[in-house]
């Protein structure tokens, strides 16, 4: 268990950051993950009193604060509405109320876990991470970097015109996924999001252009046996690579027949 | 380092560490309805209110409940009476552990759905585990006084 010296709530991002420059600083989110770790915490930052706790939709995109809950973003009429239910079908297996009631946005996105649902989703969008000093990162680039000791402010989501699928393979429902799966066609790009692989989420596109003439049951399985021969997997307790191998072009092939219905207006 | 909040209606100002985990302040207050279970945010055994809101104490340090309003199962009694006693009915309760934590996380859903399908329950309770009952009574209980409501 942690052991935590002293705990502030910063009244401006700027004294969040410098707080944070310290090695033994660290920000506390929903504290749900930070809460199972071990060693000593100088200095716990919550960013609770700064007001990133909401949501704006504009025409354009969703502003999300970095203390958004899990729960708010599951029960947010627009991203569902933009998504078309992915959003609320990738959360609602996370642990259970209480716990998205507690886990956030930011923090989910900044631990970048192999096994997050909710990277694996906001992948397939068009999402930046604003942070306080590095400015406004995609979060494909986003989700490669290591940490540092800068700060997720917002996710930014563009409402590119698009088509979403959520699905995920758990051995428990509320468990850690075997293995997650965002498939996604914005604007012209059709993109796949993998992860719990265990490795973290990533994003790929049709680059061989299975998928030029549209989604049929031959070009579906062509791109999902594509997928599974080039995204790598591991082996942990929850699944063998072969198993997760296998899960991704099943997933996969079910997730591009639910977008091509999608597409074709079913 | 001082925090003032209100638990069960009442103020109380407190001095604490900055790492008490809201669990352990809550029973230090006499509240031992919250129970101590998987202590990994998982099992829902140590669910309170919020601000209206049903989270995990185990995971939520006491210093974040600063300024905020906490219940407990003893602060809910009035609340929870009818909805028991149909778990109860039901022996759905059996070796009453996790008891507490699901009685509050099924007020918070019925404040928040009234009137909620067998789905929406089993959707909103699915972080409230139990080893002994299976779950059925507590599905039977739920909609069983959701029965009587109507009547």
């Amino acid at each position: 268990m942690i052991t935590i010296q002293k705990y502030i709530r910063p009244q401006t991002l700027e004294e969040a950051y410098q707080l944070n420059q310290s090695k033994r600083s660290r920000i506390v989110a929903g504290m749900l993950w930070t809460r199972l770790g071990t060693g000593s915490v100088g200095t716990a930052i919550d960013l609770w009193d700064l007001g990133l706790d909401t949501i704006e939709e504009t025409d354009e995109a969703f502003t999300i604060g970095a203390m958004v809950t899990l729960r708010q973003l599951e029960q947010h009429p627009g991203l569902n509405a933009y998504t078309q239910g992915a959003m609320k079908n990738a959360l609602q297996d996370i642990v259970g109320v209480q716990f998205r009631n507690m886990a956030t946005a930011g923090g989910s996105i900044w631990g970048r876990y192999g096994f997050s649902d909710v990277l694996t989703l906001f992948l397939a969008m068009d999402t930046y991470v604003e942070l306080y000093r590095g400015g406004m990162v995609p979060l494909e680039e986003f989700a490669r970097r290591k940490a540092d000791r800068d700060i997720l402010v917002r996710l930014i989501v563009k409402k590119t015109p698009g088509h979403f699928v959520y699905t995920a393979m758990r051995n428990q429902r509320t468990d850690l996924p075997v293995l997650t799966c965002a498939m996604a066609r914005v604007g012209e790009e059709y993109r796949a999001c993998l992860g719990a692989r265990p490795a973290r989420a990533v994003r790929y596109r049709d680059d061989r252009g299975l998928l030029a003439d549209g989604i049929t049951t031959e070009s579906a399985a062509a791109f999902a046996q594509y997928l599974a021969d080039i995204v790598p997997t591991e082996s942990n307790l929850r699944g063998s690579a072969q198993y997760r191998t296998h899960l991704i072009r099943v997933l996969a092939e079910r997730a591009l027949g639910e977008l091509g219905g999608m597409e074709h207006g079913n | 380092m001082e925090i003032k909040l209100k638990l069960n209606g009442k103020a109380v100002t407190a001095s604490i560490e900055p790492d008490t985990i809201l669990l352990d302040f809550v029973r230090d207050h006499g509240c031992l309805s919250v129970k101590r279970g998987c202590d990994t945010a998982n099992c829902g055994l140590c669910t309170v209110l919020m601000d209206g809101m049903p989270v995990l104490s185990c995971s939520m340090l006491a210093a974040r409940a600063d300024g905020h309003s906490i219940q407990t199962l003893e602060g809910l009694q009035e609340e929870a009476e009818d909805f028991v006693g149909f778990i109860a009915d039901q022996g759905a309760d059996q070796c009453g552990f996790c008891n507490p934590g699901f009685v509050m996380n099924t007020i918070a859903l019925l404040r928040e759905n009234p009137d909620p399908t067998n789905d929406e329950i089993r959707a909103f309770l699915a972080g409230n585990l139990c080893r002994c009952s299976g779950y059925d009574g507590q599905l039977r209980g739920i909609r069983n006084y959701l029965n009587s409501r109507k009547k």
